[in-house]
């Protein structure tokens, strides 16, 4: 019996930028079906005319002074990138 | 002498620091060697830095030589969950992603520990980027819980638990998504309190799911608790969401608050899957408050059956967008693989995750996609709203509302392999963060096993003086900490 058809893990896989071997696609297509069979159970509720909560707390429009203030410098900000060159990430090439 | 140091308390040590009976170097160097005698077997710790501690200990002890002692933090070691920034010290979310990054700043609970003077001792093992209940999904090896090494420590934040409960640290600080600092708390015998959303800022943790993370404390003592949120509490203009609010002296406030109060017992927490053994020490705790005065009110949370689902919608689609900066560009682990852009994203992820994290992130990205939105996400934010409503019909009647914080006590390590069973240990706890309130579990017993089982009360928004004060009520009167781990 498939579990949720509609899960194309390939596709949902593609959008999050995630590689994934055939072992790990049937796996969690299989452990990500039976989660997504539990919260069916939400569709028994009626939320018509209910508002939906982003936060418990909504906190709007927190604004800061437009202060210039320091920030890390290139040093800090740099000091863990994967590969850099005259202060800057390296990357391969991307235009042709 | 080292034994009165590992099992004491905060509180105390901060007397015996005060009245000059021990030095900040005593108490340090005492966890120290604590530390490297048993945590091959606990691995609470990913990385620990004694040089360091050691120089921060010096430091404290010279200021109070020189009358400068910034109070009762001062001197005292404190461990970090492995999510929380300390400049120039690792933070690696127990992932490969972040093996080998060191944070360029500290996160504002840093700081401000760092401005009370405490020892910042060790980064606290969790489950990868802080999404499990076992702290099995740690990419550097699991911990275990110290009252029994075959177990879990319960998770996220399970290093940040047995740490304190192994007197490997006298209290620690973690991160509480949907249980995060509750369930390893209960499942260790320790005090953890998850504050009300806002109360403490976030910069600086690494985000999982950023309308449910709170930073929270674990402690001996709901004392010690009441000191360390005191510490680490407060307004930060870099946290947007954090609460502009007056942090009271929550210590004073445990002798202030006497009560007596009326606590609601939520009938659908004491349902199918509760531990009859976790049931009993619950019914005892609420015998106890009855003949403390208190008031025992049988509430109703009728949509507590829904929070699981709405919870693992809410909290991947968080995640999914979240973690999308671990891009392999910047400050991650990048593949050796790639040959192009789109190779580094594709390849970094598949390489530095985890099969939980890649399940989250998996999930998430579905329940936020077109077409889904609506029928997933959209409506557990309904649903949401629902769940918070319970919470605050209930608090037109009782002050707080007294809970187990799990339904059973530490389950076996590798006994928890399907997912879904494993999000089922979170069912006492996920409603608090969906609802942003504050939660606490205390030590409540012993199963005849011998595995700790917790108390958990839940507070009103902000209330967090009420609460320490009900759960000190309890605490002070029972001692289950004496019980230590045989390590």
């Amino acid at each position: 019996m498939s579990n949720i058809p509609d899960l194309n893990i390939d596709r949902v896989a593609e959008l999050a930028r995630i590689a994934l071997t055939p072992a790990e696609k049937a796996e969690f297509s299989a452990q990500l079906g039976e989660v997504l069979k539990h919260v069916e159970q939400l569709k028994q509720l009626d939320v018509d005319g209910v508002e939906p909560t982003a936060h418990a707390f909504a906190v709007e429009n927190v604004w800061a002074d437009d202060e210039a203030q320091a920030g890390l410098s290139v040093e800090d900000a740099l000091r863990n990138a994967p590969a850099q060159r005259d202060n800057m990430v390296v990357v391969p090439k991307v235009v042709e | 002498m080292a034994d009165g140091i590992l099992f004491s308390t905060l509180t105390a040590l901060a007397n015996r620091l005060a009245a000059g009976e021990l030095s900040a170097v005593d108490i340090t160097q005492a966890f120290i060697d604590r530390t490297t005698a048993v945590d091959g077997r606990v691995r609470a710790f990913n990385s620990v830095n004694p040089e360091d501690a050691l120089a921060q200990a010096k430091a404290a002890d010279e200021r109070r030589a020189a009358d400068q002692s910034r109070g009762a933090l001062d001197g005292l070691p404190i461990a970090l969950k492995d999510v929380i920034a300390v400049k120039d010290q690792p933070l690696t979310a127990s992932s490969k992603m972040l093996e080998h990054f060191v944070s360029p700043y500290d996160a504002t609970v840093t700081q401000k520990l760092k401005s009370a003077g405490s020892v910042l001792w060790g980064r606290a093992n969790l489950d990868e980027f802080a999404m499990g209940s076992s702290t099995e999904n740690s990419a550097f090896g699991a911990t275990a819980n110290p009252y029994d090494l075959t177990r879990v420590p319960g998770g996220s934040s399970g290093g940040s638990a047995a740490a304190v409960a192994a007197g490997e640290a006298i209290a620690s600080l973690g991160s509480d998504t949907g249980g995060s600092i509750r369930q390893p708390a209960a499942f260790c015998n320790v005090v953890g309190l998850k504050p009300t959303y806002g109360l403490v800022s976030r910069y600086g943790l690494a985000a999982f799911a950023s309308s449910l993370d709170q930073i929270g404390t674990f402690t001996r003592t709901v004392e010690d608790a009441a000191v360390l949120l005191g510490g680490i509490a407060g307004h930060d203009p870099r946290d947007s969401t954090s609460f502009k609010t007056e942090v009271p002296d929550y210590r004073a406030a445990l002798a202030e608050r006497k009560g007596p109060w009326k606590l609601g017992v939520p009938k659908e927490y004491f349902g199918v899957g509760l531990d009859p053994e976790v049931g009993a020490a619950i019914e005892q705790a609420i015998a106890f408050y009855r003949e403390q005065g208190c008031e025992i009110k049988e509430v109703s949370l009728p949509h507590t059956d829904y929070c699981l689902s709405t919870y693992y919608i809410i909290a991947t689609a968080e995640a999914s967008s979240n973690l999308a900066r671990y891009d392999g560009v910047r400050y991650t682990h990048r593949s050796a693989e790639a040959k192009s852009v789109e190779d580094i994203y594709f390849k970094s992820r598949q390489e530095g995750f985890g099969p939980e994290v890649k399940r989250r992130i998996i999930l998430g990205t579905y329940v936020l996609s077109s077409g889904y939105y609506d029928a997933y996400y959209l409506r557990a934010q309904k649903v949401r709203t629902l769940i918070r409503q319970d919470f605050l019909n209930a608090y037109r009647e009782v002050d707080a509302i007294l809970t187990p914080t799990t339904p059973t006590p530490a389950f076996k390590a590798g006994e928890k392999a399907d997912p879904l069973a494993m999000y089922l240990s979170d069912i006492y706890t996920i409603g608090v963060n969906l609802a942003g309130l504050p939660g606490i579990s205390i030590p409540a017993g012993f199963s005849e096993a011998g595995l700790p089982i917790g108390l958990q009360l839940i507070g009103q928004p902000y209330a967090e003086a009420d609460l320490l004060a009900i759960a000190h009520t309890y605490d002070s009167h029972h001692d289950w900490r004496s019980r230590r781990p045989v390590l």
